[in-house]
């Protein structure tokens, strides 16, 4: 039978008006395009770390079960102990009744010296490379607010520089978050305790809260967080610093895995002047407290933003 | 029942087989396409496998060129609405044959704006979080909540509106007027609704004063009803070209009067704005510096923004003067216009939001190679859609694809004198 011929033949059946050579033609078409989706798909190959099915299916936050979180936390122990050979241990820390955290910053001290920032590093088991910090110190000229004039990446032989002040920002944990708002999936809010939180594991990464911040607070994990296995901080909160995923965001959360035990944030503690005052605004005993009732004017950055941060700056006048 | 789903399928089946038919001009024009799709996946697997950190952006510039893509296409896709009004409203007849090309340039174009959004995720394996019922929505506060049930609701309604109207002709019925025409007149506002929603996107940030600025919505309007029909006008001529399609040059004329008045709007919007920006000069002024004049020594969007500007001056000129009439001059001008409004409204909305960033950090944004790519295969994606849509379209439209032929086998009769629909 010549190839000509086969464009009648009868057993090629009537209806599927397939001949030998078009069925051919088309397999070579579709075997040669499968073979091209796959060349291109295999970058893929170098995918490390993939969720499970158990990452994949987990609840959101708010909705699991304290048996679920149990095994939540407990999944999260063994993935930092099989990275990192450390075992972690891992909380779900809820906030205290009656407390309401304030952060009370004293411009007139602040020397800075980025200690916070390097602490806060430390703490939070933020990531070395690429570099992930929450606290950015900015550098401006004595006199001025207007953020456009700050320095960010000043280095002189010493601090603090004649001329300067220097001024700490990190998430404000503000009253009415535009980040909160603008979540499409609820991944990010506003504890009873004043702190905005993230579930990591809830979090798409569409970056909408880091547009929407008017304090550039909120940091993305453009590439697989690591943390030097020698930092490790294993003390560690689900909505506080336990290790993060690429692709999600994470912001500075007031060290939930200590001020929900009682404890100081880092920050605070690192202090070298005492600039950083913190705590219970509810508490008419608390330093904060003191502050806000005694000091005359104080600074809440963007306040015509209508934010209402809960971190205050104020002077030594 | 079981007869109407096996009709269905049948149709299904003979529109699919049809993709795959054409003369040469068709094949090297797919699989230009497809090899541009494919390096796009293939961008696109490194970048699921890596990170977003393979694309140029940064904690300090967080959106880039997916977005700016998004934002534009989502005014192309809102655009259809241009040749939907002037038919179903005011019964024009130039248009009335061809208003089916711009809605499924529509239906295209939000496929790509979809993939855009989907490949800016950071964690698209997670998307499932958006469903609402089964994830998490945040609906109503969040404004990307409703982007998502716009965007979908658009997609669909475009898509029941083309599928009914072709299955009718395939079948050679007239179309029950109840089964379209309501959500013809739906999918105008939801149109409108689009493209304001996405103006919401960035006009609801407090803090980005550069995008928190009430004339957002009406610029995205008018640049979007410039842009679109422009693009529908070029898109017409190569229909006409490469088929037999009758559309007559009255059609494209009606459509380069609403591009017209579009760009003469748009082009007294952009006005407003800069004089709003630099009369006042307020520190809020930062951003639009840096986008026009450049800003403390940084001025890479500097030559973008005015070629834009450029273009899209001689572009209205162009359109005002009869010249415009000629169609080879209105496709200079259509051309221009294109450009023009995905520069200013893609990259030039986009990136200056964020420089400087809400603390005064001056960081610039330059998409890397990979980005570059996934954007490419995403722009083949969409346009290898568009024309599988017109490969099924058109025949159907002309009556050569239809129920009465479907006893022949659909196979060979698709090649039987030559490949219907398409001048041999």
């Amino acid at each position: 039978m010549t190839p000509e011929k086969s464009d009648t033949n009868p057993a090629a059946g009537p209806n599927t008006g397939m001949t030998r050579r078009s069925f051919l033609r088309g397999s070579a078409v579709i075997a040669s395009g499968l073979a091209a989706l796959a060349a291109s798909l295999s970058p893929l190959r170098e995918l490390d770390d993939a969720p499970s099915a158990e990452q994949f299916l987990q609840k959101y936050y708010k909705e699991l079960t304290p048996a679920e979180m149990a095994r939540v936390l407990k999944r999260i122990e063994d993935e930092v102990e099989r990275q990192y050979g450390l075992r972690p241990h891992v909380r779900d820390l809820k906030p205290l009744d009656g407390v309401e955290f304030v952060y009370a910053l004293n411009l007139t001290r602040c020397i800075g010296c980025r200690r916070c920032v390097y602490a806060c590093v430390a703490e939070n088991n933020q990531s070395g490379t690429p570099e992930v910090q929450y606290i950015r110190v900015l550098r401006l000229p004595d006199g001025s607010l207007d953020l456009e004039k700050a320095e960010h990446f000043y280095h002189p032989e010493s601090v603090p520089e004649k001329g300067y002040f220097y001024m700490p920002v990190q998430c404000q944990q503000c009253k009415k978050p535009p980040c909160v708002k603008v979540c499409p999936v609820h991944a990010t809010w506003q504890e009873t305790d004043g702190i905005t939180v993230i579930d990591y594991d809830w979090c798409i990464g569409c970056r909408y809260c880091e547009a929407a911040c008017p304090y550039w607070a909120r940091r993305f994990n453009f590439a697989k967080p690591s943390v030097p296995k020698d930092r490790l901080n294993l003390n560690m909160a689900y909505l506080g610093n336990r290790p993060r995923r690429r692709g999600v965001m994470e912001k500075c959360h007031f060290c939930i895995q200590r001020t929900r035990v009682g404890r100081y944030p880092a920050c605070v503690e690192v202090c070298p002047v005492g600039a950083r005052k913190f705590g219970n605004v509810l508490d008419p005993a608390s330093e904060v407290a003191y502050i806000l009732r005694t000091k005359r004017v104080f600074i809440q950055l963007k306040e015509e933003l209508g934010t209402s941060p809960r971190f205050f700056y104020y002077f030594d006048v | 029942m079981i007869g109407a789903i096996r009709n269905y399928l049948v149709f299904l089946g003979r529109c699919a087989r049809i993709a795959f038919v054409g003369d040469w001009r068709y094949y090297s024009w797919m699989g230009v396409l497809s090899v541009f799709c494919l390096l796009g996946l293939n961008a696109y697997a490194r970048q699921f496998a890596h990170g977003l950190v393979v694309t140029g952006m940064t904690d300090e510039v967080s959106w880039g060129v997916y977005i700016a893509n998004f934002t534009f296409l989502v005014g192309v896709a809102a655009a259809a609405v241009m040749m939907v009004i002037p038919v179903y409203v005011y019964n024009n007849e130039d248009l009335h044959d061809l208003v089916i090309f711009g809605e499924l340039l529509a239906v295209a174009a939000i496929l790509m704006c979809l993939a855009f959004v989907t490949v800016d995720l950071g964690r698209p394996d997670r998307f499932w979080h958006l469903i609402p019922g089964l994830g998490q929505f945040n609906f109503p506060a969040s404004m990307l909540s409703w982007d998502v049930i716009v965007l979908n609701g658009y997609l669909l309604l475009n898509l029941h509106i083309c599928g009914y109207l072709l299955y009718s002709r395939y079948h050679g019925r007239k179309p029950a007027r109840w089964f379209y025409i309501p959500f013809v007149l739906l999918a105008i506002v939801w149109a409108v609704s689009i493209h304001t929603v996405t103006a919401f996107l960035y006009v609801g940030l407090g803090g980005r004063p550069f995008w928190n600025s009430a004339i957002v919505g009406p610029r995205f309007l008018a640049s979007a009803f410039t842009a679109g029909p422009a693009l529908i006008i070029l898109a017409l001529q190569i229909i006409r070209y490469v088929t037999d399609y009758r559309i007559t040059d009255r059609a494209l004329l009606t459509l380069r009067s609403i591009v017209q008045v579009s760009m003469l709007i748009n082009v007294f919007l952009l006005a407003n704005e800069v004089f709003k920006e630099f009369y006042s000069g307020n520190l809020h002024v930062a951003s639009s510096k840096y986008l026009y004049v450049g800003l403390h020594g940084r001025h890479a969007l500097v030559p973008w923004i005015w070629t834009a500007i450029g273009f899209n001056l001689v572009a209205m000129v162009l359109l005002v003067l009869p010249v415009s009439r000629s169609l080879r001059w209105l496709n200079l001008t259509c051309v221009l216009c294109i450009i023009g409004i995905w520069i200013e409204k893609g990259m030039g909305l986009v990136i200056p939001g964020f420089i400087p960033t809400p603390l005064g950090e001056m960081l610039e944004y330059r998409p890397s190679l990979n980005e570059t790519l996934v954007c490419f295969g995403i722009w083949a994606f969409g346009l290898l859609c568009y024309t599988v849509f017109l490969r099924m379209a058109v025949p159907i439209l002309q009556g050569r694809l239809c129920k009465a032929n479907e006893s022949a086998a659909p196979w060979t009769s698709a090649l039987a004198g030559g490949v219907p629909g398409v001048k041999s």
